[in-house]
């Protein structure tokens, strides 16, 4: 089993609503003092596929289409025990579209020889359109399934659990195969050891450019962008908390009990 | 292209606000547009729900599915649908089927498309989508640059379609099945529906990962139950295998806007918020002063929720009798 991780690295999403700030005229976050992480989807989506290599045996690589910084996000994947990492470097400049990232991705695929199973994140925690790995299935004119958090061999190909509104399904699925993964107890992020953390720091990634993956897919048309952010706002939400207060648990309790009452009352 | 809007139910179980909500979003699009709103509704439950759809749409199509079709032959019929019809935009509901369809569908359709929307409107000659992002730490505008627009809606947030005076007409269409092997659901599972569910419930109680295990999560049903609240939790619950994924309420779980919600044992990490920062009334019990929950909660107790939750469970059982 060839498998192929998407992932994306992101303005670290923890950060406190007071420090959040926005360039309204370049329509994007403000970095500040924050760190860049990995999505954390990208992060279960890596799991899942580590989980499916322990099963299904095969390699697991890595890529990320992303700024230099992306590295660490690929060191990590390493560190959690990915085979392989390949950058696609992208120069700094504008937030790219799902489209525009998908048919990069697509490019990559072809570059490194096709995979059977290519895993991304069900939505990254900045933008959250969660757009790419459908995009990318149509780039690739393979089936799609979404919202998955475990697949398993099978001799048509791979099963696959995912979560429904209500409950969950599992689909007899053929390779090739798009899937993107959500979050569960069977995709929690594993704590990479220190052995494998090391061994991260001196393994090789393969680095490719965006640019040129771009042209070799033939983007050479220019087409309309499927979307751009006309305007960006930081939502202004103010309320005042109070704590309530007493001598002892029971008086704190009861105050607490109180308000509760007047507020379904008032429900 | 024609100036008419799609709107595409899939497996709706009953009609519902969700329903109405999608159909209303419709008709405000397609007046502003100048176009007529047309309806294709894919493995309805029931008869009444295609009933009602033509109240509301100038013509409704049905496919006629006995289990809801797999993702492919449901893609194939949606986009085939489409084309014919050459909609402006179309417009789909937050259920996790309309969710995965909707980049495929816009792909194959040529048009752009657009997840999570609060509002869809016509403005300056693109149909334009206001949505949160960054975790609802700040709002989006986005104008759509291809057509048609595929967007999927928060469905229940948007007022309800307006009947028409002559219901529209309704007929049946068939299956597309892809000729290549496709993805085929052999197992489905439904949890059980138990009380109030999550997203019409007028009190919430959710817990988070201070509660600590699936234990203190029937401390917190038994609280739930004597505020006749539905039950919910912030996603490490969920991560934990402590509550059922479906009881997510956040970013990439439910969204919930009850009357008061009571946040138990959560920080109030963004991802969580997201879901539901437009309740009425927002109450949390936490052991850290400092906690993010607090910014969002109008009054709060800042104790163990093991000495609290009981204490409360009394009060509460006194007060209903």
């Amino acid at each position: 089993m060839r498998t192929l991780v998407c992932m994306k690295t992101i303005l670290d999403p923890d950060v406190p609503a007071r420090d959040f700030a926005v360039d309204a005229a370049r329509r994007e976050a403000v970095r500040g003092g924050a760190a860049l992480v990995p999505n954390v989807f990208c992060e279960n989506t890596l799991e899942a596929a580590l989980r499916l290599r322990e099963t299904a045996g095969g390699t697991v690589t890595v890529v990320s289409d992303g700024v230099a910084e992306c590295e660490e996000t690929l060191r990590k994947a390493l560190a959690m025990t990915a085979d392989e990492a390949v950058h696609v470097l992208r120069d700094g400049a504008g937030v790219p579209d799902a489209a525009e990232v998908a048919g990069v991705l697509a490019a990559a695929v072809r570059h490194l020889g096709g995979f059977d199973l290519i895993l991304l994140g069900r939505e990254s925690g900045d933008w959250g359109l969660g757009q790419t790995g459908g995009w990318l299935a149509e780039e690739l004119g393979v089936p799609f399934i979404a919202f998955a958090d475990r697949i398993e061999p099978s001799a048509g190909g791979v099963r696959v659990r995912r979560h429904t509104d209500n409950g969950h399904e599992v689909l007899e699925a053929p390779l090739p195969l798009v899937v993107t993964i959500t979050n569960s107890d069977a995709t929690l992020p594993r704590i990479p050891k220190a052995r494998d953390v090391m061994r991260s720091y001196k393994a090789p990634v393969t680095t490719l450019s965006a640019a040129e993956l771009a042209r070799a897919a033939g983007a050479g048309s220019p087409s309309e962008p499927l979307w751009h952010v006309v305007e960006l706002a930081v939502r202004t939400r103010e309320v005042s908390c109070e704590l309530v207060g007493g001598d002892s648990l029971e008086e704190k309790v009861d105050a607490f009990a109180q308000r509760l009452v007047a507020a379904l009352e008032g429900a | 292209m024609s100036n008419d809007v799609l709107i595409c139910l899939i497996a709706p179980r009953q009609w519902d606000r969700a329903s109405a909500g999608l159909a209303g979003a419709g008709q405000r699009l397609a007046a502003e547009l100048g176009g007529a709103v047309h309806a294709l509704v894919v493995a309805p439950a029931s008869p009444g729900i295609a009933e009602e759809l033509a109240r509301l749409a100038d013509s409704v199509a049905v496919v006629e599915a006995v289990q809801p079709l797999d993702p492919e032959p449901l893609l194939a019929t949606a986009a085939g649908f489409a084309r014919d019809l050459a909609a402006r935009a179309v417009l789909l509901g937050n259920d996790a089927a309309s969710q995965e369809l909707t980049p495929r569908l816009a792909a194959r359709l040529g048009g752009s498309p657009m997840s999570d929307g609060a509002a869809v409107t016509f403005a300056d000659g693109r149909i334009q989508v206001t949505r949160a992002v960054y975790g609802g730490k700040a709002v989006a505008t986005y104008a759509l640059g291809r057509t048609p627009a595929v967007i999927w809606l928060r469905a229940r947030a948007q007022a309800p379609g307006v009947p028409a005076t002559s219901p529209g007409g309704v007929r049946t269409i068939p299956t597309i099945e892809p000729k290549a092997a496709f993805p085929r659901v052999v197992e489905r599972f439904e949890e059980p529906a138990e009380g109030i569910p999550l997203e019409e419930a007028r009190v919430v109680v959710a817990g988070g990962r201070g509660i600590g295990g699936a234990e203190g999560f029937r401390e917190l049903a038994a609280l739930a139950g004597v505020m006749e609240a539905a039950l919910g939790c912030s996603r490490p619950a969920c991560d934990e295998g402590w509550t059922p994924v479906s009881w997510q309420v956040g970013q990439t779980g439910k969204r919930v806007a009850p009357d008061l919600y009571l946040a138990v044992a959560i920080s109030g990490a963004s991802q969580h918020i997201l879901g539901m920062a437009d309740s009425r009334v927002v109450a949390a019990i936490n052991t850290d002063p400092q906690a993010a929950i607090f910014a969002h909660a109008s009054f709060g107790i800042v104790e163990d929720y093991r000495k609290v939750v009981p204490a409360l469970v009394a009060r509460l059982a006194e007060r209903r009798r």
